[in-house]
């Protein structure tokens, strides 16, 4: 694009950029549009509809997520047409679809309800068949309630085009078609990572994480933006915490390395937080075993043992390891420690890997 | 991953080690992108390159110098960029010389259609881009292994334009932050020499101490001093040596041997045991912090929870240092990182209040600086810039195998374990998946031991032997064996050897000789 083009959006100009889709450009610009089959990470698919918007010139309603912006283009993203379309797209639906919004684990953090809520969409409008398939839980990580899979593809594509492990696909045709994996064989490791992607690109409560399951819903935690703990690569993601523990780690979509995106360490690996063998109270050796101390017992022994090594032996003879898994600020101290109350320079972080 | 067209991953397998980064390298080889893989290991990556070379453990500069023959024999370098940005290259074209591809091809063990082709696709590509990890680093000749593969991307010029260079991946979460902010014997934080009279004196006076101006002991040096019973008191925070550092039962003598030792960790690890005083840790969801990643970029770490604990490790150290009679007060973590930003340069912009919403990429050294981008493309550069080669011969591992020892153990790391698995191996979930270690073993091998899937070995090296369960997988070529150290009851580094590369002290985790019996 040499000169900054623009598209009209409900009267308004914004300006866009080549290649850009008519719902990134409004979204960029603040116009809300209703999605469900839409992701950030994925490509566009088109598929579930709500997206439409109408374009000047243009007799029907185009989705917004696939359709290019072109220079020019008049785009309304709201009208009475628009909202009856999508109103009605939502009670197709929901024809199919088990009125568990009360205690479905995905309440308050489902696109659905949050869609069916706005546009005032009814359960039985377009009474018929629905599907009555058990709830699945065949492996440690992921549960799958299929009668409540709008079938968006939003967790085959993301297992097939991000994470390329080919786990699940739309098996069967017709109104029978639904995400699974080939031959309806449990999740293992033999056929997936565990990293938890299609559970964070699911919009409704068709797929949700086993281990948080009735421990809290979206309305009941507090969501704490923090980095990885495990490796380098600083994947940022919110820790769900409700009653002082954490329930559940979710995807943050803005972080900026990971977009949302994270491994079976740090969406699952999470509760050694919580753990019975953490220790809890400092431990002084005796014996053979250890005995439990207090802060002010145990440090007030170590700051003399190391203060008595440093004035019989110097302080070339005391050092400190840090490490690779503590803060910034904490190998900060560490050094700081080593070079003013050791006093020497014996400072280093373990194995450099 | 911008439009790379050419990806060289070389030692690295990001599917396991770096799950996320692997995302990016996915969309790149889906989007069309050439893929050489050097790796004797048949990796996810491996099995989808088009040209897998399938080296012997140890042998990356014979590996990478007959790749770089094949590429001036046929004309492939580019000479303009090796006459306008590089000097030696006379040096490095003599030595390569000596690396014709019957000897590569005996070094190796790789097939020389595949060196021909890996060489042709690197050289032809219009940007190429060499992605390597831990099994270039992790040799006795690691920085050597790390420069033969600057060699090559200089003779080809594939450096210093977007979606070329070199990319290197390493293990642990913090380990940028860690070696940024100075526990290193020759640094203060910033990379700051402790020789350095005008820096040791801006340190001295906010510290308000003397600084001695000689670099102190690496943390290998101060075992061996322990062992000798030259070494008195160690304070450890967080790492697990006696079960994570290679040669454990060196460690372990070492740790057992020392007057003094505190260690804080989470939980009970093989180096509690050795310690006179434990203190609890407290888990990155207890706590405040920065981390820094892969390509600097410093990130909030929030708390979340209660510490178990009571405090945390900042505040521990605050306590012991001001009993010490050293007074250390901070009321936040924000306010250490406040006086980091006064002391450190590339941190020097840096503030909790700007980190809110984004991390900030190092260098970073005013308040009001963007930080710098570098998006995991670390470029090779040098004051002048002009890039030197350098010469390098193949040394091959520290231990090879004999009649005695006739396997490479490789060591490495799983996608769903981290390092000593003390947080791992508590996570539900993860521990049913994977309960306990497994050997990869060649099914020849496997056949020629007459073992088994799950069966039972014994692996033994010159340091200590172990029993584990075999997993028979072509991932594991014949003669190798690969073993991850993640669990406590099977402590993989009591096999590995004390080779290191004698400029980093980085250990030759990923090869070492053994021998394997069948227990049935
Ligand atoms: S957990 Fe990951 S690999 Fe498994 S099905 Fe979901 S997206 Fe695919
Ligand atoms: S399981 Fe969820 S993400 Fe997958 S198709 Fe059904 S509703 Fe969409
Ligand atoms: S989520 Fe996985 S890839 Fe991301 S930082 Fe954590 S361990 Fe690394």
């Amino acid at each position: 694009m040499t000169s900054p083009a623009t598209i009209v959006i409900n009267g308004k100009e914004v300006q866009f950029t080549g290649g850009q889709t008519i719902l990134e450009v409004c979204r960029g610009a603040g116009v809300p549009i209703p999605t469900l089959c839409h992701d950030n990470r994925l490509k566009p698919y088109g598929g579930c509809r709500l997206c439409i918007v109408e374009i000047k010139g243009v007799p029907r309603p185009l989705a917004s997520c696939t359709t290019p912006a072109e220079a020019g283009m008049e785009v309304t993203t709201e009208s009475p047409r628009l909202t009856r379309l999508r109103k009605t797209v939502l009670e197709l639906l929901l024809s199919n679809h088990p009125n568990d919004c009360m205690c479905c684990e995905a309440a308050g953090n489902c696109g659905l309800q949050t869609l069916a809520y706005r546009f005032g969409a009814r359960l039985d409008r377009f009474p018929g068949e629905q599907w009555q398939l058990p709830i699945r839980q065949d492996n440690p990580f992921i549960t799958y309630e299929p009668n409540k899979c709008i079938v968006c593809g939003r967790c085959t594509r993301i297992c097939n085009e991000v994470v390329m492990a080919g786990t699940i696909s739309l098996v069967n045709r017709g109104f029978e078609v639904m995400p699974d994996t080939a031959f309806a064989k449990p999740r293992s490791l033999d056929n997936c990572e565990f990293c938890g992607q299609c559970v964070s690109a699911c919009p409704t409560g068709a797929l949700t994480d086993t281990k948080g399951r009735g421990l809290g819903r979206a309305g009941d935690v507090t969501k704490v933006k923090t980095t990885c703990t495990y490796c380098g690569t600083g994947c940022n993601f919110f820790l769900n915490v409700r009653n002082d523990r954490v329930i559940r780690v979710t995807s943050d979509l803005n972080a900026p390395v990971n977009h949302g995106n994270l491994c079976i360490k740090g969406r699952y690996g999470y509760d050694f937080i919580h753990h019975p063998d953490r220790i809890r109270t400092p431990l002084i050796k005796e014996g053979d075993g250890f005995r439990e101390a207090s802060w002010d017992e145990a440090l007030t022994l170590v700051a003399s043992r190391f203060k008595a090594l440093i004035d019989e032996f110097g302080p070339e003879k005391v050092g400190g390891f840090s490490s690779s898994r503590c803060t910034n600020e904490e190998n900060y101290l560490m050094s700081k420690w080593v070079r003013t109350a050791v006093g020497s320079n014996n400072v280093d972080n373990c194995a450099r890997v | 991953m911008p439009d790379i067209d050419t990806l060289f991953l070389f030692g690295s397998n990001p599917n396991e080690g770096h799950p996320i980064i692997s995302l990016y390298l996915k969309e790149a080889i889906a989007n069309g992108a050439r893929l050489i893989v050097g790796d004797p290991r048949k990796t996810w990556m491996a099995k989808r390159a088009d040209v897998w070379l399938n080296l012997k453990p140890g042998s990356n500069i014979a590996m990478l110098n007959g790749i770089i023959n094949v590429i001036l024999e046929n004309g492939w370098e580019n000479k303009a960029f090796i006459a306008s940005r590089t000097e030696g290259f006379d040096e490095l074209r003599a030595k390569v010389k000596e690396y014709d591809l019957d000897r590569v091809e005996r070094l190796t063990g790789v097939g020389r259609d595949r060196i021909i082709e890996a060489a042709r696709l690197y050289s032809q590509a219009d940007k190429a881009m060499i992605v390597y990890g831990l099994g270039v680093t992790e040799h006795r000749t690691g920085t050597e292994n790390a420069m033969a593969i600057a060699n090559l991307a200089l003779v080809c010029g594939q450096i210093g334009r977007p979606a070329t260079g070199i990319m290197a991946l390493r293990g642990q979460n913090n380990v940028q932050g860690a070696s940024d902010l100075g526990p290193l014997p020759a640094t203060l934080p910033g990379y700051q020499s402790v020789a350095d009279a005008a820096l040791r004196g801006k340190f001295e006076k906010a510290w308000g101490v003397k600084i001695q101006d000689k670099p102190g002991l690496k943390s290998v040096e101060m075992l061996d001093e322990c062992r000798r019973g030259n070494f008195k008191g160690i304070f450890i925070l967080g790492e697990d040596p006696a079960h994570t550092d290679a040669d454990a039962k060196h460690v372990q003598e070492a740790l057992a041997a020392v007057d003094f030792l505190v260690v804080q960790d989470l939980f009970h690890t093989e180096t509690t045991r050795f310690a006179d005083v434990i203190l609890p840790g407290a888990s990155f969801a207890e706590k405040d912090g920065t981390f820094t990643n892969g390509e600097r970029r410093i990130q909030r770490v929030r708390r979340a929870v209660t510490p178990v604990p009571g405090m945390a490790e900042w505040e521990v150290i605050c306590r012991i240092s001001t009993l010490m009679g050293y007074p250390m007060a901070y009321n936040h973590p924000s306010e250490i990182m406040d006086e980091i930003a006064g002391l450190v340069p590339i941190y020097g912009g840096i503030s909790y209040d700007r980190l809110e919403e984004k991390g900030i990429q190092w260098p970073c050294p005013t308040k009001d600086h963007p930080g710098t981008t570098t998006l995991y493309t670390d470029l090779f550069s040098r004051p002048g810039g002009l890039a030197t080669f350098m010469p390098l011969d193949h040394q091959g591992s520290g231990e090879v195998p004999d009649e005695q020892y006739p396997y490479v153990l490789i060591t490495g790391r799983i996608r769903e374990h981290y390092n000593n698995g003390s947080m791992t191996r508590r996570s539900a979930g993860i521990a049913e998946v994977v309960p306990e270690e497994l050997a990869e073993i060649n099914p020849a091998d496997a056949a020629a031991l007459q073992i088994n899937d799950g069966d039972w070995m014994r692996v033994s090296s010159r340091r200590g032997e172990l029993k584990v369960r075999a997993k028979v997988s072509d991932r594991s070529q014949a003669g190798n064996v690969f073993m991850t150290f993640h669990h406590q009851d099977t402590l993989t580094n009591i096999l590995t050897s004390g080779f290191r590369d004698p400029i980093t002290g980085t250990p030759e985790y990923k090869s070492c000789a053994v021998r394997i019996e069948a227990l049935g």
